[in-house]
Formats: C-alpha cells, sequence, structure tokens
C-alpha cells in the first residue's frame, strides 16, 4: 500500500480549474518528484494536499487514512509536512523561536532540546545564528531553516515545495545533499522542483505535471532518458 | 505630579483597551470595531452583579469572565463565518456587532445613565504628594497586566503561535497549529483585557450608559494606531501617551477645550510623519 495516494485530485481557484484529475502516488522510503513549468499546478497540488487550498474532487489517503477533508494543522500530527514554496519562516522571531515552532507538536520538552541540538548540528549555520532575528538571514541559509523547522519534527513524509528557488548553485547542490541524506536516514520524500535535472538525479520515481495533468510518469532514469523530457525540461 | 500619575492611569486604561484592537489586527488582520463595547458589557455586568451579591470582588470576577465569554462568542458568530471575505465586508459586520451591543444593552438597561458605587479605596500619600488609591491600583494592575501578557507573547508556545499567526497563517498551520484556536485565544484575551479597563474606567467615572465604551473605545483605537496597529508594545506606549495628553491638557484650563482636538491632531502628525505609528512593523514586502 502507498505511503500517499493522490486520486484524481481537482482543485479550483473560483472559476478557474488549475489541477484537473492528478493522479500519482508515494511509497515509503522513496524519493518521488513532481515536475513541470510555471503555473503546472505543483504548488496547488502540494497546498492541497495539506489542505491550505480545498479540494474539489478526488481523494488524499495517507497510510489508509483518508485526510481529504481533514484540516491542515491535523495532518501535521499525523506526522507529515511540507517545507512551502519561498521558505515562509517567521521572519520576527529568532532562528531558536522558528526551531521552537517547527516542534509546537511535540510535547517533551526535553526531546524539542534534543531535536533542535541535532538539527543545528546538521546545520551549523544554524547553530551559530541561534538568537538572531531570522528575517536577517540570507536567502540559503532561510532555506536551511525552513528545512531544520518541518524536520524537527522527524515527519515519517517530508513534502518540498522547490528547495532551490533563488538559491547559488553552492546551495542548491547542498539543499539537494541534505534532501537525500534526510531520505536515507529513512524519511519519504515528495519533492516539487523546476530544476528537473536536479530533482530527477536524487529521486526514486518521478511525474511530469503539465497544466493541470499528469503528462508523463516513471522511474527518474527512465525520465532523464525521455526524449520529450530532455527537450522540454533539461535543456538537452 | 498628580496630574501625570492621572495621565499615567488614564494611560494604562487606554493602553488595556489598545492591546484588544491591536492582538486582535495582528492575528485576524481586522479592525474589531465592537470592542469598546465590550466595556460597557463589563460595565453593565459589574453593574448587575454589584446588586445583587453586594461584593465588589465577586462583580469583577464575573465581569471577567462574562466579557471573555462575549468576545469569543461574537468571534464565532460573527467573524468566524467572515473568514476570507473582503475586509470591508468584516469592517462593516463589526461596526453592525458594536451597534447590536448597544441595542441590547439599551433593551435591558434603558438609555438612562445609571450610577455605580464601588468601594472607595480614599488617598494614598507619598511623601509630600497625595493621589487618589485608584489611580495607583489602575497604574500598577495594569503594569502587571501588561507585563504578563508580554511574557505570554514572548515566552510561551501559545504566545509564539500567535506571533507566528500573525506573520503568516499559512506557514503557521504547515507547523501544526490550530489557526482558528489561536484567533479565538487572542479575542479571548483581548476581551479579558477590556473587562479590566472597564472596572479602572468606572472608578474613574462611575456612570455607566449603553454608549460608555464608544468614546475609551475610540481613543484607545487612536492609541493603537499611534503605537503602531499590530505592535504589542506599541498600543502600551500608544495609550500612556493619549492619557498622558489628555490629563495634561485638561489641567490647562486655556486649552482643556480643545482637548480631544488636540489629541486627534496628534494621530494625523504621527500618521503624516510615520504612517506606520511609533512602533509599527514594516509592512514586508513578498518575495
Amino acid at each position: 500500500m502507498a505511503m500517499l495516494e493522490v486520486k484524481d485530485l481537482e482543485v479550483y481557484y473560483g472559476m478557474i480549474q488549475a489541477i484537473k484529475g492528478v493522479s500519482f502516488e508515494v511509497n515509503e522510503g522513496e524519493i518521488v518528484t513532481l515536475i513541470g513549468a510555471n503555473g503546472a499546478g505543483k504548488t496547488t497540488t502540494m497546498q492541497s494536499i495539506m489542505g491550505l487550498i480545498p479540494i474539489k474532487k478526488g481523494s488524499v489517503t495517507y497510510n489508509g487514512q483518508d485526510i481529504t477533508k481533514v484540516p491542515g494543522h491535523k495532518i501535521v500530527h499525523l506526522g507529515m509536512t511540507q517545507v512551502p514554496e519561498g521558505r515562509r519562516i517567521f521572519q520576527e522571531l529568532t532562528v531558536y523561536d522558528n526551531l521552537l515552532m517547527g516542534a509546537y507538536t511535540v510535547k517533551d520538552k526535553k526531546q524539542i532540546q534534543k531535536d533542535i541540538d541535532e538539527i543545528c548540528q546538521r546545520f551549523e549555520i544554524l547553530g551559530q545564528r541561534k538568537n538572531q532575528i531570522a528575517g536577517t538571514l540570507s536567502g540559503g541559509e532561510q532555506q536551511m531553516l525552513a528545512m531544520g523547522r518541518a524536520m524537527i519534527s522527524h515527519p515519517k513524509l517530508l513534502m518540498l515545495d522547490e528547495p532551490s528557488m533563488g538559491l547559488s548553485p553552492l546551495f542548491v547542490d547542498k539543499v539537494f545533499d541534505i534532501i537525500k541524506d534526510y531520505n536515507k536516514s529513512g524519511t519519504t520524500i515528495l519533492l516539487v522542483e523546476q530544476n528537473a535535472k536536479k530533482a530527477l538525479s536524487i529521486a526514486d520515481r518521478a511525474y511530469v505535471l503539465e497544466t493541470g495533468n499528469i503528462s508523463l510518469s516513471g522511474s527518474a532514469n527512465e525520465l532523464l532518458n525521455d526524449e520529450a523530457v530532455k527537450k522540454a525540461y533539461l535543456g538537452a | 505630579m498628580s496630574t501625570i500619575m492621572d495621565g499615567l492611569s488614564l494611560g494604562a486604561i487606554y493602553a488595556l483597551i489598545a492591546l484588544g484592537y491591536t492582538m486582535v489586527y495582528g492575528i485576524a488582520k481586522m479592525l474589531n470595531f465592537a470592542h469598546g463595547d465590550i466595556i460597557m458589557v463589563g460595565a453593565y455586568t459589574i453593574l448587575t452583579i454589584l446588586q445583587l451579591s453586594g461584593n465588589p470582588y465577586v462583580a469583577i470576577a464575573v465581569s471577567i469572565v462574562v466579557c471573555t465569554i462575549a468576545g469569543i462568542v461574537i468571534e464565532r458568530l460573527a467573524y468566524k463565518p467572515l473568514r476570507g471575505a473582503s475586509p470591508l465586508a468584516v469592517l462593516i459586520t463589526a461596526i453592525g456587532v458594536s451597534f447590536l451591543l448597544q441595542a441590547i444593552a439599551q433593551l435591558i438597561f434603558g438609555s438612562k445613565s445609571q450610577t455605580i458605587s464601588l468601594p472607595d479605596f480614599g488617598k494614598i500619600h507619598i511623601g509630600s504628594f497625595e493621589f487618589n488609591a485608584s489611580t495607583i491600583i489602575t497604574l500598577v494592575v495594569g503594569g502587571v497586566i501588561m507585563a504578563a501578557l508580554t511574557i505570554f507573547v514572548k515566552k510561551t508556545n501559545t504566545g509564539r503561535a500567535m506571533q507566528a499567526v500573525s506573520e503568516d497563517k499559512g506557514a503557521a498551520l504547515l507547523m501544526g497549529v490550530n489557526v482558528n484556536r489561536i484567533i479565538m485565544i487572542t479575542f479571548a484575551i483581548g476581551s479579558a483585557l477590556a473587562a479590566f479597563a472597564s472596572l479602572f474606567y468606572l472608578m474613574q467615572i462611575p456612570s455607566i450608559t449603553p454608549t460608555l465604551g464608544s468614546m475609551p473605545g475610540i481613543k484607545a483605537f487612536t492609541a493603537a494606531v499611534i503605537g503602531g496597529i499590530g505592535s504589542i508594545p506599541g498600543a502600551m506606549l500608544g495609550g500612556v501617551l493619549l492619557g498622558l495628553i489628555e490629563k495634561i491638557c485638561l489641567s490647562i484650563p486655556a486649552i482643556s477645550p480643545y482637548t480631544t482636538a488636540i489629541e486627534f491632531s496628534l494621530l494625523i502628525v504621527i500618521l503624516l510623519v510615520k504612517p506606520i505609528g511609533l512602533l509599527g512593523k514594516k509592512i514586508r514586502e513578498k518575495v
């Protein structure tokens, strides 16, 4: 059974249909990526899974539980979270308070402290800037904070929406290394990216999203060598 | 000297009310114009319970509970269904709720002014100065409440969640924060503060009418804007500033008739010079 199963998803913005019946699944332990151009519906799909945008039709199932109508904050309690597009860290809070917000669902204070120490080891820069106001961090550091903040609650499924957006090539490599590492330590990953080459290089399987529909799917290797994908997304 | 103390204590009252405006604005992004009328609800509750029980402390306790519940009920019935609606619709609804509360009070208690007799705490002498005890109580209790609120917002999980919701509801939701619950808590806290404000207000002016909340409500809203709406320290600063200016103007016979005009002129000047208010946050550009 798939860990996350999205079936015939339809999402509207007012009268405009953004998602026109998207289906895909993510199995435990995998890295699955959704690639596609601007406006294909990647972010809309991600946000509707988490209940940020209402779903008109179709269903989302997580570990066998129907979560189509479950409010977003309860979904987080089920062990599924998201690093949103544009990072959306709390700019006016300190780095430390941002991490504490990430641990909002954790009640054990000692555990939270342990987790924060662990995150500060994984992302050294966060440890050094613990008491700094998050809005003063650079873009790359903010991405690290957004990822650290999501990892702190030990999600079973972590969704990342355009984690490489607006970052320097050095930071892009770093972000993908971290995602790969984190997956190896046992967390299932659903990754949305415009940087298709990078995403396919670390993913197990991939889906190509085109104007609200899945146009292609397969193993990451297959898609990397697919002529149509090469032409449209890999710039080859 | 006693003018300064009176000003500070009036300022504490304005600050307590302004906190309700500013917190609700910061978190729910709406101007709750019915907030001033919660003061009136608190005042009539104190009056009624005092008449029934004769015990002022019971009356105060009941009034805090009633105001808190009133705040929560108003949010649930009037504002929650409008989540995501245009700000104008919410604003008009808030004005409607304000009229509704005043009309209900008029139905129950009539439109005539009623006098309340709270216990007189007499005078306190500090050195060669003489102060009304009620002034000192207002200052001390108001200060303690504001300090407690600041610590609550900065140090507790719920307080941190309030800051997070105020900045980005969607991101807060992704942390597992129940945004609706945080908004409800904000209304509850704001209304409880208004209950304290109504008690202190009655200690200074012991007469109650259904429109009692209007003027302090508008003044406190002004204070919140002067301090920077959405900012908690700003509301405190704005409130104290406005209270001081009001009492100082009133103490000078030549300008006392223009007190209200001076206060609102100050608002205009501050908005011209610093449109976000004294301690207001810069509006962040979306990246």
